[in-house]
Order: C-alpha cells, then sequence, then structure tokens
C-alpha cells in the first residue's frame, strides 16, 4: 500500500516537472480524486446492492441464514450486519460496507441450496472478515490512487497534443528532457501498472479474509468444501460486471479464454487451488 | 542538547500515553465480552424451566433427571466469578445431556412442536454461548499477551494491571456424564 502511494506521487512528480507546471497540480487532482471517492464511498454498498438485485431478509424469512450470520458477528464482536438474498442459481456471496457499524452481507440462492450448514459457515464467515479488516475502506482508497494516476495520465497526454507546456526557468533544459521522456513513458504504463498494482492488493486481501474467516470458525475445512464446490459450478452469475467483482467470494466471471497466467494477473481473487491448498495446510 | 532530551522525554511519555490506553482498552473490551456471555447464559437459563415442563407432561417419573437439571440451573445462576460460571455452564450441559437421552424414550415427547421447538433455541443458545466464549477468549489472549510481552509489561507492571482469566473450566471439575434408563 505504502509503495503505491509512493509510486503515485512519483509519478505526479515526474509529469508535474515534465509539464513545467510543478508538483502542485498533482496535488489539485488529488483532493479532486478523493472528493469524488468519498462520495462514492459513501454510497458503494447501496449501489452494489442494487445493482446485484438484493432483497433484504428478516430472521423468519431464512432463521438459518440469519442464524448463521448473527453467530459469526458474535464471534467476531461486530455488529450484526444486515443479510441480503440475490435470487440468482449461480453459487456467490459478497459483503459490502465502509466499516463493521453499516455493514451488509448478501448470499446467492443457489449458494444456499448447495452448501450444507459449515461450509455455509466458512464462506459467511469469509465475508464478515472483508468487513471487519475494513477492505473496502482498502479497496476505496486504491481506488482514489488508480483514479488519480489516470487522470494525471491523462492530462499530461492532453498536454502533449495540445501543447499545454508553459515555458518557465528551468535553467537546465536538458533535465527537463530527461524529465519529458520519462514522463511519457510513465504516461503509457503507470495506468496498466495502478491497475495491476490493485488487483495484487485485492488478491492478498482475498487470502486474509479467508485466513481470518478460518480464526473466526475454527474450522478452516469448511471453507475448503465450500470452495471445491463452487468451484465445480461452471455458471456464471448474472448481475457481476467488473466494478463489483472483487466483492465476491469466487471470481463471478468463469470461463475467460484468457491463457492462465494472464488471466491470473488480471484476476481479483487468487486461483481457487491455492486458496483450497492454504486452507488445508491450516 | 537540551533538545535531544526534551525529545525524548516527549517520546517517553508518548509512548506511556499510548501503551496505557491500549491495555485500558483491552480490559474494557473483555469486560464487554464477559457481559454478552452472560447474555447469552441468561437466555439458557430462561428457557430451561419451559423444557422441563414440557418433559415432565410426558415422563412425569423421571425425577433425578429433572433435579439435575434444576440444580444445575440454579448453581448456574448463583455463579459470580468467570471460572464459576464455566464450570456451572459445563454442569448445566451435562444434565441436559441426560434429559435429552431420556427423551428418546419418549416418541410423543419428540413429536411436540413445543419440545422441537425448544430444542432449536436451546442448540441455538449454546452455538452463542460457545461464539461468545470464543470472542472473550481472544480478548483475554490480547490483553494478557499485552500484559507479558516488552514493551507493553512495564506499563502494566507501573500501573498493576492484573491478569484476566479464559472462560474455561479445570478438567477434574467436570461432572462425568451418568446415562441411565
Amino acid at each position: 500500500m505504502a509503495l503505491f502511494i509512493l509510486f503515485a506521487w512519483t509519478v505526479a512528480y515526474v509529469l508535474g516537472r515534465a509539464t513545467g507546471y510543478g508538483p502542485s497540480i498533482g496535488l489539485g487532482i488529488f483532493i479532486f480524486s478523493i472528493i469524488y471517492s468519498f462520495v462514492s464511498y459513501f454510497y458503494s454498498d447501496k449501489i452494489v446492492l442494487a445493482t446485484s438485485g438484493a432483497q433484504q431478509i428478516q430472521k423468519k424469512d431464512n432463521p438459518e441464514l440469519f442464524r448463521i450470520v448473527e453467530n459469526l458477528a458474535m464471534g467476531d464482536g461486530i455488529p450484526m450486519p444486515k443479510v441480503y438474498i440475490v435470487d440468482d442459481p449461480s453459487p456467490n456471496a459478497f459483503a459490502t460496507g465502509r466499516d463493521p457499524k453499516h455493514a451488509s452481507v448478501a448470499a446467492t440462492t443457489g449458494i444456499l441450496e448447495r452448501l450444507n450448514k459449515s461450509e455455509l459457515e466458512g464462506v459467511l464467515a469469509h465475508e464478515l472478515s472483508h468487513v471487519k479488516n475494513y477492505d473496502t475502506r482498502l479497496m476505496a482508497i486504491t481506488a482514489v490512487l488508480v483514479g488519480f494516476i489516470s487522470l494525471i495520465t491523462n492530462m499530461f497526454m492532453n498536454a502533449l497534443w495540445w501543447g499545454g507546456f508553459r515555458d518557465d526557468n528551468e535553467r537546465d533544459s536538458r533535465v527537463q528532457g530527461i524529465y519529458f521522456a520519462v514522463a511519457i513513458i510513465f504516461a503509457i504504463l503507470a495506468p496498466i501498472i495502478a491497475s495491476l498494482i490493485q488487483l495484487a492488493i485485492s488478491r492478498k486481501r482475498e487470502l486474509l479474509a479467508d485466513a481470518s474467516g478460518a480464526l473466526l470458525t475454527r474450522y478452516p475445512e469448511g471453507l475448503a468444501n465450500a470452495l471445491e464446490k463452487i468451484s465445480s459450478d461452471p455458471r456464471p452469475l448474472r448481475t457481476a460486471n467488473t466494478a463489483t467483482a472483487h466483492l465476491f467470494i469466487v471470481n463471478p466471471f468463469k470461463g475467460n479464454g484468457f491463457g492462465s497466467w494472464v488471466s491470473n494477473l488480471f484476476s481479483t481473487h487468487p486461483p481457487i487451488e491455492e486458496r483450497i491448498k492454504i486452507l488445508r495446510s491450516m | 542538547m537540551t533538545l535531544i532530551v526534551i525529545a525524548i522525554v516527549a517520546i517517553i511519555i508518548l509512548f506511556v500515553f499510548f501503551a496505557y490506553n491500549s491495555m485500558v482498552s483491552a480490559r474494557v473490551r473483555i469486560s464487554e465480552a464477559s457481559s454478552q456471555i452472560d447474555v447469552q447464559l441468561k437466555r439458557r437459563t430462561d428457557l430451561i424451566p419451559n423444557l422441563v415442563e414440557t418433559v415432565k407432561g410426558y415422563a412425569k417419573h423421571e425425577k433425578d433427571v429433572f433435579e439435575n437439571v434444576t440444580k444445575a440451573r440454579a448453581s448456574l445462576m448463583s455463579a459470580d466469578t468467570t471460572k464459576a460460571k464455566a464450570q456451572a455452564n459445563d454442569f448445566l450441559s451435562n444434565t441436559l445431556k441426560s434429559l435429552f437421552a431420556v427423551a428418546e424414550n419418549y416418541p410423543d415427547l419428540k413429536a411436540s412442536q413445543n419440545f422441537m421447538e425448544l430444542q432449536e433455541e436451546l442448540s441455538d443458545t449454546e452455538n452463542k454461548i460457545a461464539y461468545s466464549r470464543q470472542f472473550y477468549n481472544s480478548n483475554v489472549l490480547d490483553y494478557n499477551t499485552k500484559l507479558q510481552t516488552v514493551p507493553t509489561n512495564f506499563i502494566a507492571n507501573i500501573f498493576h494491571f492484573q491478569p484476566a482469566e479464559f472462560f474455561a473450566a479445570n478438567d477434574k471439575d467436570k461432572e462425568p456424564v451418568k446415562v441411565s434408563f
């Protein structure tokens, strides 16, 4: 995370120096990105729940699911999150919410049908751990940084095209030239690198949620079995999209058709076999 | 030179500040977790009289079982220390095992709606007790670790923090289950 921030700052500084505007414009754009992301951060859970078609349930609608979530929240010492069900045959679950006090947990009808109690507990414990580890907040911050990098490289490219450079007192024009060259490289590569870093962070947090969930249930085999069952189901989730993919317990897009190394690099989740192996070694 | 001394003193004061606060927060979390356990224990003791009456309706003659359950319930309600509660809780679980074993003999009882609901409630309460125990114990672990590891143990000694107890009964104090038909 710290390296990511350093990377973002470096990009901004280099581009700022190259265009001759200096690093202060970087700050301005940074602040704008923060404000923009603040708003989306506060409403992110409502947006995600609406786009996935989730229905909130009370205890009487599905007492078993409700009780499982209730008991797990008690084991973690967090307030009880709101429980939702998504009507979709593909087995999956997600959790959203900026902190444990404003959390929601959802499960598809597909997952409720297919998993037994201990497997469902494993899955929900993983989701609750996302909430407890403030992963939504973390991913929102990384989204800010990625957006910021994209904006700034965009501005630079625009300046290149429309000639928005300022003639200033840069004494050594060769230094400016070097900054310029590096800036072009950065402008092309930085957005991709930023996305890759964001995905790597997402994968690490998924493994952390697996481990926290196993610590909560004291039964990693439950989640391992659940992951096996889910990965054997070939159906993709109907309402998934790239913006929310990282929230789900397994990658909601199945059968990408990419070379497997490339698709792993661009995946928000670590490969399921690796997750199962780690869980079974606990 | 004086600047360095001031800086060092400031750092020490800040450290004491943060360490003391973290220990106090850990201690407060323990007492909150403890009251959570109490809430669930109370739920359990509240369910017992209803359960005993329901079973009595079908199995009047099993006096020993009822007596044991009632005694165990009373001991749980009067327990005040963590260890006493843990012991009484385990004792109650054992007597309830006998009660449910006896209920196996009465198919009318097993089929009654009331009994099944009570069984489910009781089983859920026992799960809740287990989870609140887990949470309590993990907080106690955190606090006790802070008490013993450097550097927070200095603060702990200076301010006389006491170690907390885990929620567990001693093995030799558990009553063996005697099931007789």
